[in-house]
């Protein structure tokens, strides 16, 4: 990656809070033009990541930019290109939909600024609200606003901190295909999201975080590739037992026995080892493994490796 | 200054603006009825600088009312973004700190000299007042906002909830705007009291106030300007620290 290409840059950045590491040391390398995901469970560090990147927070250790300009020591040009959608539903009540967008221009320091905020309303599916006061819009309807914010500056660096939690899923599709298009305008984009199908869909890279730490980055291909396959669940009748040849490759949860294949052809053999136990299938179910598979996987195995940071 | 403070002013002064039947007009009610009862009550007995009662306390009303609601203006609208959250909204932008002070104290001053206004037009038709010399009036009242404006800042990005807000406002403001001659002039108190009393920035707004619609005060005029300026430096540059360090906004 040469230097004009990256669009965020994170050095080494640590943050404790009190006794509690919510980053020991993370370093990122985003290009332009990229869509990337930033996974990882509940206080794994990624609000506090982007709060650092957009100056809500200051780090304690390394250095972070955006576009070349440092968070820090030039940071009115770093937050120009940055737009942040948060991850609390925030607004201010006292605004209508359209006061809230147009003070929000004012702010990055744009003056008439009507016709790009029409346009973001219309994709966002809000050009019925936007005279409407912003204590009376429904959940789903505020975290729309809350993109819109994010977008009036036309930030180069587009970070959406998942910004589909609670709303509905004819908007979310209209949301992902307004920010893929943005995407291939050439906006960057860095998106945290708990649904995992829908980082698959979007980003071409993914970081996985836990606990402070970078347990995994790749493009989302390989990482997908780390677990190529399918995943097979059966449960037998009775809660038979399974054949002991077969005990030993399979996980049990809940009842169920699950199988991870390599590929299909391992189906026949598995199927004639069960016939030969005698066992009878009550159910079979057979999927692609995907990117949670990956995660829970990551999550696993990166155990207890850095839990001597805390 | 960028487009950025110009707008963070505006905003600020529309979310008083949008509801200025509670921001402007309740303090305005709640000076005249002050004026009422107490010039009813003491109109006959006192004179105060050879001034008649009511006249004397028609200032003190005035700058009483805008100091306290400059004071409310920033502080009330800080610990409402803080604790809804949309205080984000400032801090996400490219705007300094300086901006973000000067807005936040340029709007407390405004919202605290429309009080102003309102109160000494509804109370003036009730004394014969005179209006000796208005440059002291307008600095008096600009700075005791800015002072209050600044005062409320640091009261709304300390306190992280609404009762301990309540808390600076009812043990510091409300003692320090009310014991300041507001309803006497110092003279009138015991010793060690006109003593407390001059160590009252507060006082020195008041009596350098009343000194421009009267021409006659507790101390020269230079002098409380001096005070109140210091004052305001001082409330300032604390304010700016506080604020530089990212002191419970940007943790
Ligand atoms: N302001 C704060 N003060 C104290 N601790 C904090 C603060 N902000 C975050 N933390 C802690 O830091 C850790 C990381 O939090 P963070 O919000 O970054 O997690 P996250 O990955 O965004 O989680 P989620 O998926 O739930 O949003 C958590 O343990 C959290 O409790
Ligand atoms: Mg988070």
């Amino acid at each position: 990656m040469d230097a004009m290409s990256v669009a965020v840059a994170i050095d080494r950045v640590e943050k404790r809070f009190a006794s509690l590491r919510a980053l020991a040391g993370v370093s990122l390398q985003i290009a332009e033009g990229e869509f990337f995901g930033l996974l990882g469970p509940n206080g794994a560090g990624k609000t506090t990541l982007i709060s650092c990147l957009a100056g809500l927070v200051r780090p304690d250790a390394g250095a972070l930019s955006v576009m070349g300009h440092d968070v820090v020591t030039d940071y009115r040009e770093a937050r120009r290109r940055l737009g942040v959608v948060p991850q609390e539903l925030v607004f201010d009540p006292f605004f209508s939909v359209r006061e809230t967008l147009r003070i929000q221009s004012g702010y990055f320091g744009i003056r008439k600024n009507d016709d790009w905020i029409d346009e973001i309303l219309a994709n966002l599916d809000l050009t019925s609200k936007a005279e409407v006061n912003m204590r009376r819009l429904s959940g789903g309807m505020k975290r729309r606003v809350l993109v819109a914010q994010a977008l009036v500056h036309k930030p180069p660096v587009i970070v959406l901190d998942e910004p589909t939690a609670g709303v509905d899923v004819e908007l979310r599709q209209g949301l992902w295909q307004f920010v893929r298009r943005l995407n291939q305008d050439g906006h960057t984009v860095i998106l945290t999201t708990h649904y995992l199908e829908e980082a698959e869909a979007l980003c071409g890279r993914i970081a996985m975080l836990k606990q402070g730490h970078v347990v995994a980055l790749d493009t989302t291909r390989n990482l997908l590739a780390g677990v190529a396959g399918q995943t097979l669940q059966l449960r037998l009748a009775g809660s038979q037992p399974l054949p002991p040849a077969l005990g030993a490759r399979a996980t049990e949860s809940d009842g169920n026995w699950i199988f991870h294949l390599a590929g299909l052809d391992e189906i026949e053999p598995l199927l004639a080892a069960l016939r030969e136990g005698n066992c009878v299938i009550d159910d079979l179910r057979l999927t692609q493994s995907d990117l949670e598979d990956v995660f829970l996987g990551v999550m696993q195995n990166s155990g207890s490796a850095h839990e001597g940071g805390r | 200054m960028s487009r950025g403070f110009v707008t963070l002013l505006y905003k600020e002064v529309l979310r008083f603006w949008k509801v200025s039947f509670q921001t402007v007009g309740a303090p305005v009610l709640t000076a005249l009825l002050y004026l009422m009862i107490f010039s009813h009550v003491l109109e006959s007995h006192v004179q105060v600088h050879g001034v008649p009662y009511g006249a004397f306390l028609i200032p003190g009303l005035v700058i009483m009312s805008a100091l306290q609601n400059a004071f409310a203006n920033s502080s009330s609208s800080l610990i409402q973004s803080k604790v809804t959250g949309s205080v984000v909204f400032v801090l996400l932008p490219p705007i300094s700190y300086v901006e973000f002070f000067l807005a936040y104290v340029v709007a407390a001053m405004l919202r605290g000299m429309m009080v102003g206004v309102g109160v000494l037009a509804v109370t003036m038709w009730f004394a014969p007042l005179t209006f000796v010399a208005p440059q002291w009036i307008l600095l008096f009242i600009a700075l005791g906002g800015g002072i209050m404006g600044t005062l409320g800042m640091i009261a709304g990005i300390w306190a992280d909830k609404f009762d301990q807000l309540a808390g600076f406002q009812n043990f510091l403001i409300m003692p320090l705007t009310m014991l300041s001659g507001v309803f006497y002039s110092i003279h009138s108190l015991p010793e060690f009291w006109q003593l407390v009393s001059r160590f009252n920035p507060v006082f020195y707004m008041i009596d350098g106030f009343r000194f421009g619609f009267f021409g006659v005060s507790d101390v020269a005029p230079e002098i409380s300007l001096t005070v109140v300026m210091a004052s305001f430096l001082a409330v300032s540059a604390a304010t700016l620290v506080l604020l530089r360090s990212g002191y419970k906004l940007r943790s």
